[in-house]
């Protein structure tokens, strides 16, 4: 059995009702409502962890989200597992399993622990310095260091629990459930304000809550008692919504701010089952009232880490609220009155102090008095110079301070401590309302960072706003809150309050030793082992800007953003750079406020619903038919068909023969359509396209050609005029949505003249592609009524045509080189015409083939596909198009760039067609092509854009971009691989029937 | 996440819409008759203010509709919304 340092019942605990859990292994007990942190304290646990540096024992510090070492690892190698959690957050529950992460083989023993022998060879800036040279062993000390440093494990199984994302809406959120958040909430809502109150505890009350003393009274009560009332008067309130477990996590503006609210976590793990584990809350509140309290600080002083030194403020927490003593041996180290109400609380629960040293000589204080009173002695003008005991302190010493505090005097006395708290006084919790652009100003008088000004609709109150003592809050808050709210009274006019805390401090960022600053190590983080010495050899080395010096000494970097330590460090920093506290400002505190878990952040986008997928109403047939899918864009694009155990190549390359032999079919529905209505429509096409479309009679069809302004290639597709005001505009598949929204932009800002409406018709339309020499056969046996001859339905031409009773768009186009008609057909009639088209084409071999083939089909007639040949840096001349490019038009998107001193330049690259030496070498795509091998540097001139193996040319083909290719016909370029180099030749990028006889065929 | 105010629906999610850039960069009526430097000016030069800015927003997931926004960068303010066309507000 260890020992229980349980005492009186602490405030939240159920002494009924006992909890078994693990940490590292071994078995211990606590109750329904303790924390880790509060039960392993019970247990006599200091001990929970080792540093990030020099691995020194590190025990738990605080009572709260702010805790830099009691970071542990839950339910290790199970799916549920989750590192860097705070122990002094974690709910214990039956079953719970903590282990201590970064140390090895354990936490008692650590190997990484000889860091701290070695620790005069790991200053600041130590990684940088040592590991910059020679860069090529980067790789090498990478792994070592990540073996010794490493902050827990991620888990290697799926997540078995459901996330949430949720938007809420109120009039008023107040954040923090103090005593100043008790009151807003209250008041927000009892003047008809829809409000929601969040706290990242599990109970609400704050600090105040467990206040049990003489000295603090509210209206003849004492503080705690009333706050409790206040409590169970606001639960009843119908239009306030308060929620526990729930921490702001980002404040962002317009009172836009994220929450995470956790519900299972403090369950067992068999009652999570079905239950939603955190909820991602989106909060747009109209006003935002931050009640965020205070962090208690540390001091800084020489070996301030040692298991078994606290915050004095958890010191009084765990012994109030869960009823746990977290020594035998207690001294408490501070510089201003908080720690004597520590000492109050530990006075009423039997709990033993050995002694109170105070940096301050003289203090004239009413709790000061009621210590003395009971012969605990206090050391005035003292300060702690160093501590001893490896796993836990054993033993400190003390000197007397320096009239200036800058030095210690006399002689040393040791007092005997296992547990020492520390109260530097407090540091308002501004970081959410500097998240939302908020700006502090420094008061001097206690040396703490106030709210200033702010851009959203929001206040400060309580302590986050400087208001540290109960007094100032229950005055200063009503009046506050009337001015904010718009409202003439409160409950809280001529309330009486009994505050008894003097408030003075004598604040010395880095208390003095008997030793010097360089045989020190006084911690300043505690997460990521930085210590003052570090800072001050940073400011040595010239660094100057806060930030500069957060980054080269890791100060404020690690998972709590240094909440506890800088303030020091600011503090630090300008007694030796001789300026003022405040001219500096502080270092940003970026969101989250504590971490997330990515399930939090995900939500339900998970698996399926990670990102929104576009089927085309042909879809299911090409599943039934075993179709592989592409992901183009949002869409799932039908890949490739494969047959009797085909692999990719073997089944594209029986696709494009059949395609070119008899027929094939292709869903081409993803390709965008836009429907161009208007008396100017013809007008915008030219304005539009690099082409000239004035004289495109009704029924005919028509390549485009769309560049950026600047002259670059952007988008195309085949346009066909449906009639005298009415054209139907096809784009690539991924350019779609962009398209549209370029044409727009023209049509309302540049253009507003222009009558011309836009319509997306994409997903209305599916777009069935039958070619081949016998395509024709195949779409004049389902079309009946359509005289399918040459003379009246020639290439580029469109007719409207019936498909049994089914009104449907034929256009004679190709993007294959082959002939070919592409039926365009209300949506939901497209898989029973895919289906007729199969079922008419049986006899000649109709073959389904996917973007694959496509791909390759198109790339044997040397058609470029928009984003594939092209990457926004190529005009049409660069691409060899300049037929289409109009001479004539004056003005369209883009022209004046296409002779800029740039775009004229001889030496851009230009599209070609590449043949391999051996036509058997298939080359990769991306590849860099080069002249000369021998003279280095080698010069790339360009790459390979397209390549495939045609099966109908029975050779390698290839489209690439080379520098001057234009000019460059018939010329020798080298292809250097990995292995080998490939010899290629340039030619013409139209490999297949130059001459376009198939297309009239 | 800021709201804006869209001239033609209301007051919306900033997700909703597309930044367009600054705002009152007229296409030029002629750009043939423009130096390499003149059009260079149209083409690449856009300011970058830290302050009052004058930009066009589109309500991509809305109406469509393309309207002028003056918005203070430094803190996302949003001080006028006004349709294309209309004069800029002195500010
Ligand atoms: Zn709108």
């Amino acid at each position: 059995m260890t020992k229980s340092l349980r005492v009186k019942t602490g405030k939240i605990i159920d002494e009924t009702y006992r909890i078994s859990f693990k940490f590292n292994g071994k078995t211990y007990y606590g109750f329904k409502g303790d924390t880790l942190a509060s039960a392993l304290l019970a247990n006599d646990v200091h001990l929970v962890g080792r540093s990030f540096k020099y691995h020194r024992p590190r025990g738990i510090m605080t009572a709260g989200s702010e805790e830099p070492n009691a970071i542990i690892q839950l339910h290790k190698n199970s799916s549920r597992t989750e590192p860097n959690v705070r122990a002094t957050e974690v709910e214990i529950y039956e079953g719970l399993e903590a282990s201590s992460q970064n140390c090895w083989p354990s936490v008692e023993f650590d190997i990484g622990g000889i860091n701290n022998f070695l620790s005069p060879l790991l200053p600041a800036g130590f990684y940088y310095k040592t590991f910059m040279w020679p860069a090529s062993f980067w790789e090498k000390y990478e792994y070592f260091i990540r073996k010794s440093a490493g902050l827990g494990k991620s888990p290697t199984e799926p997540d078995p629990d459901v996330y949430e994302h949720k938007y809420v809406h109120c009039d008023v959120l107040v954040i923090g459930s103090g005593i100043s958040g008790i009151m807003a909430a209250k008041t927000a809502a009892k003047n008809g304000l829809q409000t929601l109150l969040v706290d990242e505890k599990p109970i609400l009350g704050g600090s105040t809550i467990y206040q049990n003393s003489e000295n603090f009274k509210i209206n003849n009560q004492n503080s705690g008692s009333w706050l409790e009332k206040e409590i169970n008067e606001i639960k009843k309130i119908s239009n306030l919504d308060i929620k526990v477990r729930t921490s702001v996590a980002a404040y962002h503006g317009y009172n836009f701010l994220l929450a995470r609210e956790s519900l299972t976590d403090h369950l067992p793990i068999e009652q999570r089952k079905n239950k939603t584990r955190h909820k991602l809350l989106k909060i747009r509140a109209k006003k935002v009232i931050c009640a965020t309290g205070s962090i208690e600080r540390p001091l800084i002083f020489n070996n301030n880490d040692r298991p078994g030194i606290l915050l004095s403020s958890a010191i009084k927490r765990y012994a109030d609220l869960f009823g746990v003593s977290c020594g035998e041996k207690n001294v408490l180290l501070t510089n201003n009155d908080s720690a004597y109400e520590t000492a109050i609380s530990l006075i009423q629960k039997g709990i033993n102090i050995e002694a109170i040293i105070d940096n301050r000589e003289e203090v004239d204080s009413k709790l000061v008095y009621e210590i003395e009173k009971n012969n605990i002695k206090i050391y005035k003008g003292f300060t702690v110079v160093d501590t001893s005991g490896y796993k836990r302190i054993n033993k400190l010493s003390i000197m007397k301070l320096s009239k200036d505090g800058q030095k210690v005097i006399g002689s040393k006395i040791n007092l005997p401590c296992n547990c020492l708290g520390i109260s530097g006084g407090w540091t308002p919790a501004v970081h959410l309302f500097t998240q939302s652009g908020g700006k502090l100003k420094f008061r001097e008088d206690d040396q703490v960072f106030i709210p200033n000004t702010h851009p959203s609709d929001q206040i400060s109150i309580g302590s986050c706003n400087g208001d540290l003592s109960l007094e100032d809050i229950l005055i200063n808050v009503p009046n506050t809150l009337k001015e904010f709210l718009g409202i003439k009274k409160t409950e809280y006019e001529n309330i009486e309050v009994l505050s008894s805390e003097n408030f003075s401090k004598r604040n010395i960022w880095l208390l003095p030793s008997d030793k010097v600053l360089g045989k020190t190590k006084s911690f300043v983080d505690y997460q990521n082992d930085a210590t003052a010495k570090d800072i001050k050899l940073a400011l040595r080395e010239g660094f100057r800007s806060i930030e500069h010096v957060k980054r080269y000494t890791t100060t404020g970097m690690g998972t709590d953003q240094g909440k506890l330590g800088n303030m020091h460090a600011l503090g630090i920093i300008s007694e030796t750079a001789g300026t003022k506290m405040g001219e500096h400002g502080t270092t940003t505190f970026r969101p989250p406020y504590t971490p997330l878990t990515f399930g939090t952040i995900v939500g339900r986008n998970v698996g399926e619903y990670f990102d929104i997928f576009r089927k085309t109403p042909i879809h299911d047939w090409h599943v039934e038919n075993k179709a592989e899918f592409e992901n183009v864009g949002q869409w799932k694009r039908a890949w490739y068909y494969p047959k009797d155990n085909e692999d990719m190549y073997q089944a594209v390359q029986r696709e494009s023969k059949a395609a070119r032999e008899s027929a094939g079919i292709l869903d081409a529905s993803t390709l965008g359509k836009i429907d161009i209505q208007g008396t100017d429509a013809s007008e915008f096409l030219n304005r539009v396209y690099t082409n000239s479309w004035s004289k495109l009679a009704i029924g005919k069809c028509r390549y485009g050609l769309m560049l950026n302004e600047d002259g670059m290639v952007y988008d195309d597709g085949v346009t066909t005029r449906l009639g005298e005001n009415h054209y139907i505009m096809t784009t690539t598949t991924g350019g779609a949505a962009n398209v549209l929204s370029k044409l727009e932009d023209y049509l309302q800002t540049e253009w507003p003249e222009l009558d011309v409406y836009l319509t997306s018709v994409t997903d209305h339309y599916a777009t069935i592609s039958v070619c081949g020499p016998n395509s024709r056969n195949i779409v004049s046996t389902i079309i009946d009524d359509l005289d399918f001859s040459d003379e009246n339905f020639p290439h580029m031409s469109f007719k409207n045509a019936k498909i049994g009773k089914i009104n449907c768009r034929v256009m004679r186009i190709s993007f294959t080189g082959e002939l070919s008609y592409e039926i365009n057909i209300q949506a939901n009639y497209a898989k029973s015409v895919w289906e007729k088209c199969i079922e008419a084409g049986k006899d000649f071999n109709i073959t389904p083939y996917g973007t694959e083939t496509m791909h390759l089909l198109r790339a044997e007639k040397g058609f470029i596909i928009v984003g594939q040949d092209t990457d926004g840096t190529m005009t049409p001349i660069d691409l060899q198009m300049d037929w289409i490019v109009s001479k004539k038009k004056y003005d369209y998107i883009g022209k004046r760039s296409l002779y800029r001193s740039d775009t004229i330049r001889e030496d851009r690259k230009q599209l070609v067609g590449l043949l391999t030496e051996n036509p058997d070498d298939v080359l990769e795509e991306g590849a860099q092509i080069v002249a000369n091998i021998n003279k280095t540097p080698i010069e790339m001139l360009g790459h390979v854009t397209s390549s495939y193996y045609s099966p109908n040319l029975k050779k390698s083909i290839a489209l690439a971009v080379v520098k001057g290719g234009k000019n460059m016909m018939g010329e020798k370029l080298i292809i250097p691989m990995e292995n080998k180099s490939i010899n290629v030749t340039i030619a013409d990028p139209i490999f297949l029937d130059k001459e376009n006889k198939k297309l009239n065929a | 996440m800021f709201l804006i105010n869209c001239p033609f629906c209301g007051e919306r999610e900033q997700s909703e819409f597309k930044a367009g850039g600054e705002a009152h960069i007229i296409r030029p009526k002629q750009p043939t008759e423009l130096s390499d430097d003149e059009w260079a000016e149209y083409l690449f030069m856009r300011k970058n203010i830290k302050g009052v800015q004058f930009e066009r927003w589109n309500h991509a997931h809305g109406c469509r509709k393309w309207f002028n926004v003056v918005r203070d960068t430094s803190n996302d303010e949003i001080k006028a919304v006004y349709k294309m066309g209309e004069k800029p507000p002195t500010i």
